[in-house]
């Protein structure tokens, strides 16, 4: 059994509104070191698989095909072995 | 208008396909089905509409889901062979993630959902969804989304502008889009989408029928 | 995880009185499980049981006229509109989970109630809200922060409304469901208490109508929609208690809302019902498994044996407690008719949504939970339910102290403005009677193309396709008149929004009404409830508009202080005829505008400024009596304003409400902002003129008219002994009254459509 945490993020050269709102905020706070600020999704995909390999090209395709669009989002992810079947 | 057929597919999270049917049927008198998400094929339908609503809850990205609905390889393949497809708001976004239209819609700038009428011009009206239409024309239309910030990489933007794909435009852009687009069609004319809401602008009861002759130029076309 | 020992202690640690236990002990003849407890404890709350309210909810209008069902009896009022149609409608707190998660506490509000609505088997085609916060005006231009001891109370108060306005939204919205009207308020008082109700309208068939009446032995039960977590734990309970610093803990107990599911839960529900294999069928929301089982039960007079193994589960290891207890949004129970169960799987699995069998009717009255092979639970469902064995309390009642200094109170006292033009433009830039656009274009309200009347007029109006007919509809309570004098408080909250109904040209039917109010154990507060539930009885049986059924939220208090007692109102009105609906502008110039009302005096005035928007925004105060209210005229003259619009003798109506009558006439000059219409107004003083025009007197209704049909209407008004005032015309583009006020209508449509927007974004 593997995890494959994964990060979806806007493209940098998107305009990212959330981000800056959520900077604003901070700042008001009083976190001035703090320059910028984006937003992405974290999702996490628990996969019953045979090796990291092949856990790794499922995460990969899931990526492709449906958990990013690549018109505005770039995705990495990382799979680690998980125990049995918890 | 005996020649349209016209078909609304309703994803379970579709909210405005009743609306679309109540205007193709019982305002435009056109023959008008719903074609559930499930369904294999579209049928004898000439005229295939994605309604507004939230096609499978939209939690991961507008629209993203529904292109794996099994009516949807029917209706991307009767579009790639020149079929009418008209998507409106989650449809335009279900459109866009399918790749039947080109870019994306975003959250809105301002992160708010949006409800109100806006005024849009008509950029070209030598299409089969706007002929009814003055070139510059101003009409009033209601928008209601949370996602209709269109984005799209710089070529793509000229090619819009150089095939004059780019049918509305913003005259006072509610949610941030791209050079105000509002509406956009194929490289083929025949696929278009558009976020603000038409069939909300189509009864005389709601005060407002600046969308009937977008269902008109359609229907007429068609014909 | 290992039960603790039953005693008393743990009882009242689960808010259960002494003689409550006692009573438990008696009633199953041992001590309780710990399941058992927890349930006892649950139904026995203020929120399921109604145990401190019900005597005074009894002596409401509760039948007749052309309620379907009376109060109480079903999920929601049901209430006949002809054409073999019927309107389910219902208003509902959401105030506990809101204050300490604005965003999801107000979302599953709006969950909540459409449940209600669709359970009857009705389609939702109308939510409205009202909501109550601090004051927003006095912090910093954007400042909506969440951490609150980082910063000001305002902020916090614009952190509560900008979330809860959004999750109301976000639920609606995706749902599918237009959300017309509402009304926002922001006072002191309910800074640490804010008030989230939420309203849902359906229409259903009469001969398609659902019941959540239990029957038919050996009938399958099942549980249907979301699968079941460990949210909302003892949210019932929690709903129960004041607000501390503890509440911030108690987090887990707020559940989250899944829209999406819910509109597959609505159309799956609708289609069950229609295929004719439901027996029975109920929500859940408080409580609820242990709660719609009991109710189902208790209302068939019969029992159910459930087995918790069949539930569908979302968290693993749950206990038998925590299933019965749990809050998770978005499921029904639901009691099909033996032989049909394929049916109802297979309309289920159409819509990707759970449909299990989780039990069945039985003859002996108790509901008996089983759970890995043991009998958990073994309760009679009579004495756990509202009517049944519930406790009821009759409290103690003092009259407030604070009556006699605010009645003593000398307005005159208080300094005469030099500018009036400055005074009108504050007010209607207040965030109580500005334009709330930036909240209602956050939300959908034209999906399902019914919406006539769009959000900030009066009261909206929504068209039912293939009938003549529409339905007009309002929530409204001034709080703080209730908290000058809760008797007309409650009177003046039913009159108001029956106004603002007939303003349209609907008829008012009937009502619900959501009480919110401190803590009933204090007997000044339970005399504001007592008071404000007569009024409200008193204005009801007169205007003839019977309560449907509604809820009522106490303990709305923090260590020292209690909101205004504030009972909303939700008005339903029929318009049979949708090409006479009315709306509240002035359409044109050369209109003549006259006032339908009681003649107005000196004495009157002073007496009607009390409480009013007026004297709090500009003076600072609270201060004098709630304004005057007669209700036997209020129903002469909601008959004239329905025949004057029947017979289409009028080109706008609007009524006088917070503000008085300058800022009622300044609305109707901007509140169509594309075609804004000016007037010339005179007026005649006797008495100080700022009290004259900004005193909130009660059944006050502004209409203008052709000049050639002015005859006509004072004949009308005369039939019922109205008195009608000839106040001047429609007019250019500026708003004059007499030489006191004059000022361009786009300066007063600035600060009245963009205040609230500007104290709330950068």
């Amino acid at each position: 059994m593997y995890i494959s945490k994964i990060n979806i993020s806007l493209r940098k050269t998107i305009l990212d509104p959330q981000g800056k709102a959520i900077e604003h905020s901070l700042k008001s706070l009083g976190f001035e070191p703090i320059v910028d600020t984006r937003i992405g999704k974290y999702i996490e995909l628990k996969i019953d698989a045979v090796s990291k390999q092949e856990a790794e090209k499922i995460s990969e395709e899931a990526c492709k095909k449906l958990l990013a669009n690549p018109v505005m989002e770039d995705f990495t992810f990382e799979v680690t072995e998980i125990g049995g079947t918890e | 208008m005996a020649g349209v057929k016209a078909g609304v597919v309703v994803f379970p999270g579709s909210n405005c396909d009743h609306d679309i049917y109540y205007i193709l049927k019982h305002i435009m008198n056109t023959d008008t089905e719903f074609l559930w998400h499930k369904e294999q094929g579209i049928g004898d339908r000439n005229l295939i509409i994605l309604p507004g609503g939230f096609s499978f809850g939209d939690y991961l990205r507008c629209g993203a889901a529904a292109k794996f609905s099994p009516v949807m390889n029917e209706v991307i393949r009767f579009a790639n062979n020149g079929g009418v497809v008209i998507g409106i708001c989650n449809g335009f976004q279900v459109l866009c993630e399918t790749g039947l239209l080109p870019g994306v819609l975003l959250r809105n700038e301002n992160l708010k959902f949006v409800c109100k009428t806006v005024t849009l011009k008509v950029e070209n009206n030598k299409s089969i969804f706007t002929g009814d239409y003055e070139i510059k024309e101003e009409i009033n239309i209601p928008v209601a989304h949370g996602e209709g910030n269109y984005y799209c990489d710089s070529n793509t933007h000229m090619e819009l502008v150089g095939n004059n794909q780019i049918l509305f435009r913003y005259t006072d852009n509610p949610n941030g889009s791209l050079d105000d687009i509002a509406g956009i069609q194929n490289i083929n004319r025949n696929v278009f989408g558009m976020m603000p809401h038409p069939e909300r602008a189509s009864d005389k009861i709601l005060g407002n029928t600046d969308g009937y002759r977008f269902f008109k130029s359609v229907v007429e076309s068609i014909q | 995880m290992t039960e603790p020992e039953i005693n008393f202690s743990l009882a009242k640690q689960f808010g259960l009185l002494e003689d409550e236990y006692e009573r438990i002990i008696k009633i199953l003849g041992r001590t309780p499980t710990y399941t058992e407890l927890g349930i006892f404890s649950v139904m026995w709350s203020e929120h399921c049981s109604y145990k401190n309210s019900i005597l005074q909810l009894k002596t409401l209008p509760r039948s007749g006229g052309r309620l379907l069902v009376g109060a109480g009896e079903e999920n929601a009022g049901l209430v006949d509109i002809g054409d073999g149609l019927a309107v389910a409608f219902k208003i509902e707190s959401h105030n506990h989970p809101s204050a300490v998660e604005p965003y999801q506490g107000a979302a599953t509000g709006v969950g909540g109630i459409l449940r209600d609505i669709f359970t009857m088997g009705a389609r939702p085609i109308a939510a409205l809200n009202s909501l109550r916060f601090g004051k927003i005006s006095n912090g910093k231009a954007g400042e909506t922060v969440e951490t609150v001891s980082t910063v000001s109370t305002a902020g916090r108060s614009k952190f509560l409304f900008k979330n809860v306005v959004k999750g109301i939204g976000d639920y609606g919205n995706c749902f599918g469901v237009p959300t017309i009207s509402g009304e926002v308020y922001f006072e002191e008082c309910y800074q640490d208490n804010p008030l989230v109700n939420a309203m849902a309208v359906g229409i259903v068939k009469h001969n398609e109508s659902a019941t959540a009446t239990a029957s038919g032995v050996g009938n399958p039960v099942f549980i249907v929609g979301s699968s079941t977590g460990k949210d909302g734990i003892h949210g019932a309970t929690f709903a129960s208690e004041e607000i501390s610093e503890e509440s911030e803990s108690k987090r887990p107990n707020v559940q989250v809302g899944d829209p999406f599911t819910e509109k597959l839960l609505l159309e799956a529900t609708l289609e069950v019902i229609r295929s004719g294999a439901v027996v029975g069928i109920q929500d859940m929301g408080a409580a609820g498994i242990t709660c719609s089982t009991s109710e189902m039960s208790a209302k068939g007079k019969c029992g159910m044996e459930i087995n918790l193994d069949l539930v569908p589960l979302r968290d693993e290891n749950m206990s038998a407690y925590e299933i019965m207890l749990s809050e998770s949004q978005e499921r029904m129970l639901v009691v099909v008719e033996k032989g049909k169960e394929q049916i109802a799987i297979d309309i289920f699995d159409k819509w990707d949504l759970n449909c299990v069998e989780i039990g069945k009717i039985t003859e002996e009255e108790k509901v008996k939970i089983y759970y890995k092979g043991k009998l958990e639970a073994d309760v009679p469902p009579y004495d756990l339910v509202l009517g049944g064995g519930a406790p009821v309390y009759k409290r103690e009642i003092k009259e407030p102290a604070y009556f006699k200094d605010k009645r003593a109170f000398d307005l005159n006292s208080v300094k005469e403005p030099e500018d009036l033009n400055k005074v009108l433009l504050t007010l209607l830039s207040s965030p109580n009677i500005a334009n709330k656009k930036w909240v209602y274009e956050q939300y959908d309200y034209q999906v399902r193309t019914n919406t006539v009347i769009l959000p900030g007029g009066d009261a909206s109006v929504i068209r039912l396709k293939d009938t003549d007919k529409a339905l007009s509809v309002k929530v409204d309570c001034n709080g703080r008149y209730v908290y000058l004098d809760p008797y007309k408080g409650g009177m003046i909250a039913v009159c108001e929004s029956a106004r603002n109904v007939a303003c349209t040209g609907a008829k008012p039917l009937a009502i619900t009404n959501c009480l919110n109010f401190g803590n009933p154990y204090n007997p000044e507060v339970y005399y504001q409830f007592s008071e404000a539930i007569r009024g409200i009885g008193d204005a009801c049986r007169i205007l003839e508009t019977p309560v449907t059924g509604g809820n009522v939220s106490f303990y709305n208090q923090s260590q020292d202080y209690a909101v205004y007692p504030t009972p909303v109102i939700g008005m339903l009105g029929l318009i049979e005829d949708v090409d006479k609906i009315m709306t509240s502008y002035f359409k044109k110039e050369g209109d003549i505008i006259l006032i339908l009302g009681k003649p107005v005096d000196e004495n009157s005035i002073k007496n009607d400024i009390g409480g009013s928007e007026y004297i709090n925004t500009i003076h600072g105060l609270t201060e004098g009596n709630s304004p005057d209210i007669d209700t036997e005229f209020e129903k002469k003259l909601q008959e004239v304003i329905l025949k004057l619009t029947d017979e289409r003798l009028v080109n706008s109506a609007h009524d006088i409400s917070d503000g008085g009558l300058a800022v009622a006439l300044a609305e109707c000059c901007i509140m169509d902002p594309e075609n804004m219409t000016g007037c010339e107004i005179n007026i005649e003083y006797s008495g100080r003129k700022d009290f004259r025009l900004f005193a909130e007197t009660q059944s006050s209704i502004i209409i203008s008219a052709d000049p050639g049909n002015i005859k006509k209407i004072l004949e009308i008004a005369e039939m019922y002994s109205v008195n009608v005032k000839e106040t001047g015309i429609t007019k250019g583009n500026r708003f004059k009254i007499n030489t006191e006020i004059d000022l361009p209508l786009r300066e007063i449509a600035e600060g009245y459509y963009n205040s609230i927007k500007n104290i709330m974004e950068v």
